[in-house]
């Protein structure tokens, strides 16, 4: 028996084990028309070349996928990112979302939590609720979580600077719930590189806030042991203005600055390589994108090996979220969007995604209103359980041009990875402005391709029709800035404040030092210091990132 | 004839800069002097720069939606300093019911998405109001 028969052996064993005890969906799957739909599609003799280059579903080069089974065991996560206004109104929202048959949960906080200001700072002003909930203290979190049981849903938290914190506040929630920490299932998106390239939530300066990280997956491997503990994006990247070959070299090469200075703060890397997740765009380009994951899967399997002689097949997987390209959609005739968004949803699920958000048609007029909200739900749904695409693994493996794209993309991927080594790594990279010149150009090439018109944008610079939107727009009541300021004073007034001082001077002790900084942000969190206090204390050791200039 | 002097600025906390980015490289190649200030500016800072770089325009960019309290405050703080011979336009995303509201304290114009970036050199250069 041939090298590659014995494997297909062996992985028939596992799956059918693993069949056994995890039932698949449906007991047999077959298209509509009633043809019978295998879990496997492999070419007639495959050898060594496709043993190396895409192996089979769950083991290495995953390049077909990280699970064995992928959607015949069950479908994606359908997580939609959402969050505004007061913790009590996004706890609505979440509660009719996973009414809607939603399967987890995505907080999007606003800019001054997420850039660690209390509602009431002045930097804070116009911005409070906005593009998310306002979290300061742990009592805006309970609020947010009341009635959801936090053992049961698996909760991703867009934060990244004082990720850290919310974590901490996460956890504390959890403990009044009666649900362990050891229990708790999610992600902080905790990738700060990406920050300062391309998203610009940064607070302190790149090797505290690497320390940071680097704290927090020592931390979770030890005490939290399910949770995802970085979210390592692309997304941003792509949305602004990278191409598709970027979006995959710069994430990687962020990827592995996190795993070197882990690796470097003596953490082994099958500890916290498995808790490692990813984060990709969804784009126009149909094929294009779906090549896009096979590529990032494969490329990032050998770096881990090579680099870091990780060894779990764990460490070696890229698990990802998706969310389809805000960039991509157009003010103008808006209702094009919802069909916009189901061919990139396609795409990520094509690519083998394990979450996904669809973006709602009206996100390049304001924030997305419940109806919209709903129909980009749906547009999952539909995928999922009516267009069959989920009923055998990756499906388009063998068409000569994605297996081509698959190939082309890891390829120039790894050059500009070798770039980036060349220029000292992704932190060095970053801080001389070559990540963001490089993003800054595609995105000028873009623009000027839509307005030259060699790029067409449906009812942008062809099939123009002036229709003025007559849909419903969602407002965020500027009253909510100042009802949590009043909230705070209350709080400030009514909490030990010797609790708060003697953990914030505790924390500041261990800043200054090199110890761990969670549990500290557990004990300043648990009596209610709120984030700003925190991450004025962080402010006050180690400082405030300053952009370089890069035009 | 010297070359028209440009402010670009990001008011607030907002960090998307694709945008901003990619009006200042389009006015740069159309001949404009461009000064971005970056991220997180206060409309103080915005003002002051203003003044400090002598300007004739500024353009201001939010997505973030705080485009309500800080397009205003930066118009306020003009006024306060008789800067009323500079051209400030706003871009982002805004909601159409918005925009008479900014335009009544001053902004002159808005540019939603899918604007041609040609579309804003020509605003400017047509709407100066300064001799250049």
């Amino acid at each position: 028996m041939s090298d590659f028969a014995e494997k297909l052996k062996a992985w028939q064993a596992k799956v059918d084990k693993l069949a056994a005890k995890h039932p698949e969906r449906k007991p047999q799957f077959t298209t509509i028309s009633g043809l019978p739909v295998d879990r496997l599609y492999l070419p007639e003799n495959p050898g060594e070349d496709y043993a190396a280059k895409l192996g089979l579903p769950g083991e290495h080069p995953f390049t077909r996928g990280v699970q064995p089974t992928m959607y015949r065991g069950r479908f994606w996560t359908m997580r939609q990112y959402a969050g505004f206004a007061s913790a009590a109104e996004s706890n609505r929202r979440y509660r009719y979302l996973l009414e809607q048959g939603q399967t987890g949960l995505s907080v999007a906080f606003d800019l001054p939590t997420q850039i660690g200001y209390d509602a009431d700072h002045d930097m804070a002003r116009g911005e409070v609720g906005k593009v998310g909930v306002s979290i300061s203290s742990l009592a805006d979190m309970e609020i947010l979580f009341d009635q959801i049981p936090l053992d049961k849903v698996s909760t991703s938290m867009t934060i990244n600077a004082p990720a850290g914190i919310l974590l901490a506040m996460y956890i504390a929630v959890a403990e009044k719930q009666g649900v362990k920490p050891e229990q708790l299932r999610g992600t902080i998106q905790n990738d700060i590189l990406k920050e300062y390239s391309s998203r610009g939530t940064y607070i302190f300066p790149p090797k505290p806030s690497m320390r940071i990280i680097t704290n927090i997956f020592a931390y979770c491997a030890s005490d939290v042991p399910q949770w995802n503990t970085i979210s390592i994006s692309g997304y941003h990247i792509r949305e602004a203005g990278s191409s598709a070959v970027q979006e995959v070299a710069f994430t990687l090469a962020n990827g592995l600055a996190y795993v070197k200075a882990a690796v470097e703060a003596g953490l082994d890397v099958d500890a916290f390589g498995p808790r490692l997740s990813f984060f990709f765009n969804a784009h126009l380009d149909f094929l294009e994108e779906v090549a896009k994951y096979r590529a990032a899967r494969r490329l990032w399997a050998r770096l881990m090996q090579e680099r870091f002689g990780a060894k779990d097949p764990k460490s070696l997987m890229v698990r990802f979220h998706t969310q389809t390209a805000g960039c991509s959609l157009t003010a103008q005739q808006p209702s094009n969007n919802i069909v916009r968004v189901a061919f990139q949803a396609m795409s990520a699920v094509l690519g083998g995604t394990q979450s996904l958000h669809t973006n709602s048609m009206d996100e390049a007029l304001s924030l997305p209103t419940t109806e919209a909200v709903t129909i980009a739900l749906r547009t999952q749904q539909l995928i999922a359980y009516e267009t069959g695409v989920g009923d055998t693994i990756d499906p388009l493996a063998g068409s000569y041009y994605v297996e081509h794209l698959t190939d082309e993309i890891e390829r120039q991927a790894e050059e500009y990875i070798k770039k980036i080594d060349e220029l000292g790594g992704a932190p060095e990279a970053i801080e001389r402005g070559f990540v963001q010149r490089e993003i800054q150009q595609s995105a000028y090439d873009y623009q000027k391709a839509v307005e030259t018109g060699s790029r067409v944008v449906i009812g942008m610079n062809k099939f123009i029709t002036k229709e003025p939107f007559t849909g419903k727009l969602l407002r965020v009541d500027p009253q909510v800035r100042e009802d949590q300021a009043a909230a705070l004073a209350k709080l400030r007034a009514g909490r030990n404040q010797a609790a708060v001082d003697q953990g914030l001077a505790a924390l500041k002790a261990a800043a200054q030092a090199d110890g761990n900084l969670m549990p500290h942000f557990l004990t300043c969190v648990r009596a209610y210091a709120t984030l700003g206090e925190i991450c004025d204390t962080l402010r006050g050791v180690f400082g405030e990132y300053r952009a370089p200039s890069t035009i | 004839m010297r070359k028209i002097r440009v402010l670009a600025a990001k008011p607030g906390l907002d960090g998307h800069d694709r945008g901003i980015k990619v009006i200042a490289a389009a006015l740069r190649d159309a001949g404009m002097e461009v000064i971005y200030t970056g991220l997180r500016q206060t409309p103080e800072q915005i003002v002051a720069a203003a003044e400090q770089e002598d300007v004739d325009v500024i353009a201001l960019s939010v997505l973030s939606g705080a485009h309500d309290y800080l397009f205003p405050k930066v118009m306020e703080l003009m006024r306060a300093k008789a800067l009323d011979d500079v051209l400030v336009i706003g871009g982002g995303i805004i909601p159409e019911e918005d925009i008479p509201g900014l335009k009544s304290v001053g902004i002159a114009e808005v540019f939603g998405p899918g604007t041609a970036t040609t579309a804003i050199v020509d605003y400017i250069t047509a709407n100066l109001k300064r001799q250049v």
